[in-house]
């Protein structure tokens, strides 16, 4: 009892690196709650929608983005990673040989949870790992390389949807619960969680600009935002939140940015890859 | 970015010099020598102009009054300034011009399309407002300007979605 | 290197639709950079499109058309299998082109 009172404490603290009993984490049950809650707050959007962010909350959105999807700005990217993933490396292998099927159409199975490693491991993490492996440089996680990349690995897999497993191994179970954690812990000057503004007001205006939900939020990565001009890793969405709540961003792959794209991307299991994606 | 462009140019100009691959090399001739001529006619003054007014007059040497026959398609609120999709169309007959201008812009005319005959009297594009703003487009039909207009507002956000 | 210029044209009865989109920086010479220094003006001065050797479309540009400039416009006369040629010079004074199939 004793025990039990312990554990949801440590559950509840800002930084639990306790060890967490396994039967108190259940993502299968998470996921049902995450996805009814989404349906019910958005009634009129088709499930596979939600992948498309703000552009399934706004009408008016919706309409501009379908004009720029006609002749998508990340189409240069695309054909970027294409190059990169067959450019020889100086011993000869490429980029694609790292991946499974050549790294076309797989990018629905990350993040995943390497047991032998005892992490999670990201796309972004993945790719990176291919290149120190090759005696290569690896890539900033927040620059244009990366993001080619990864969009050209996401355009294999559109229409795939999100096939994230949580083996029954505590290390991944606690993983998971560590990325949940991660998302709904408040932080930053601003005081926001990433809960706060997609959770609690996806559809809504923050400074005039319409806030997505939390639900396939991950689907369209990376994505050619107008805003910047160009195209966006993960990594850069998540630090520059967490430099819009006026906190201090983490170091890009993280084991808590990893975690909570762990637990995004699990939370979005069913839903297809749209990226590479474009937003305002 | 910049390299790639003076790499291709260099790579073009080569192109041109090389005399044996002499069909090759005229045709690109003759393409630099009529594109030289257009480029020459990039009309500087009238992206300079400060009113809609004064773009007209540089570029067309007119003035435009509005019609129903010029169809404006924008938003009502950009989702984001930097890129504003924007179409014009005219059932006008004859129209050999059409142009866009921003009346807040620092530069009222965004753009200018040159329309041949025999090329439909529509254009899509995506221009950047500095702020809140009346659109306007010029269609030059029968040596005369017809306008129309439409405000989109332009919000700035800076915390992202 | 890829082309900067990448098209779409395609022919449905007598008519032709071009979309292009041009991998460009379109700086508008307004923005400052981290420094606070203001990043010089760098934009296509000119598009034409010629079909069959004829200009069907020019574009003359300023800086205000977007980062990764879009255009699209239709004429009648092309048909599959015809060239399409895109040039563009900037106010740099670089310049690209490619010549793509009408679909």
């Amino acid at each position: 009892m004793f025990r039990k009172i312990l554990i949801s404490v440590a559950c509840c603290a800002i930084f639990a690196n306790s060890a967490l009993a396994a039967d108190s984490i259940n993502p299968e049950q998470d996921f049902k709650a995450f996805r009814q809650f989404f349906q019910s707050k958005f009634p009129k959007i088709k499930l596979d929608d939600f992948v498309n962010g703000p552009y399934s909350v706004d009408e008016g959105l919706h309409k501009q983005w379908l004009q720029k999807e006609e002749f998508p700005p990340y189409d240069f990217a695309v054909d970027k990673g294409k190059e990169l993933m067959a450019k020889p490396f100086a011993n000869g292998k490429t980029m694609a040989d790292c991946f499974p099927n050549k790294g076309i159409g797989i990018r629905q199975d990350y993040p995943y949870f390497d047991a032998k490693e005892g992490k999670v491991i990201t796309l972004e993490l993945a790719v990176n790992r291919c290149l120190e492996q090759n005696g290569e440089k690896p890539y900033s996680y927040t620059g244009d390389d990366m993001a080619s990349v990864t969009a050209y690995m996401a355009f294999t897999s559109r229409g795939k949807p999100f096939d994230i497993k949580i083996p029954n191994d505590p290390r991944a179970l606690a993983a998971y619960e560590h990325g949940k954690q991660y998302f709904y812990q408040r932080r930053g000057q601003l005081n926001f969680s990433c809960a706060s503004c997609h959770v609690q007001s996806p559809g809504e205006l923050i400074r005039s600009e319409r806030l997505a939900p939390a639900l396939g939020i991950l689907n369209a990565m990376p994505i050619y935002r107008s805003e910047w001009g160009g195209m966006g890793t993960i990594s850069r969405r998540f630090t520059s939140c967490n430099s819009q709540v006026r906190g201090v961003p983490l170091k890009p792959q993280d084991a808590e940015y990893r975690d909570v794209e762990y637990y995004l991307s699990y939370m979005a299991n069913g839903l297809p890859i749209s990226g590479p994606g474009a937003r305002p | 970015m910049n390299t790639s462009h003076h790499f291709s140019r260099r790579r073009f100009l080569a192109l041109t010099a090389l005399a044996g691959a002499v069909a090759v090399g005229m045709d690109a001739l003759r393409a630099v020598a009529a594109f030289a001529a257009d480029a020459a006619g990039w009309p500087a003054d009238a992206f300079k102009q400060k009113s809609e007014a004064d773009a007209a007059k540089t570029l067309y040497g007119k003035t435009f009054e509005p019609s129903d026959k010029v169809k404006l398609d924008a938003p009502e609120i950009a989702e984001n300034g930097a890129v504003v999709p924007i179409s014009v169309s005219s059932t006008l007959p004859n129209v050999t011009s059409i142009s866009i201008m921003v009346k807040e812009n620092p530069y009222v005319l965004a753009a200018s399309y040159k329309i041949p005959e025999g090329t439909s009297a529509a254009v899509s594009n995506r221009l950047k407002m500095a702020k809140t703003s009346q659109v306007v487009a010029v269609v030059e039909s029968g040596g005369k300007l017809y306008s129309a207009s439409k405000e989109v507002k332009v919000t700035v956000g800076g915390c992202g979605g | 290197m890829a082309s900067s210029i990448r098209v779409r044209a395609t022919a449905s009865g007598e008519t032709t639709e071009v979309q292009a989109l041009i991998q460009h920086p379109m700086d508008s010479g307004f923005v400052k950079n981290a420094k606070g220094e203001l990043v010089p003006a760098h934009h296509i001065e000119t598009v034409q499109f010629e079909a069959n050797g004829k200009v069907v479309f020019t574009a003359l540009w300023g800086p205000a058309v977007s980062k990764d400039p879009y255009v699209k416009f239709s004429f009648k006369g092309g048909k599959k299998g015809d060239d399409l040629k895109i040039s563009w010079v900037d106010n740099k004074g670089a310049s690209d082109s490619m010549t793509a199939k009408i679909q």
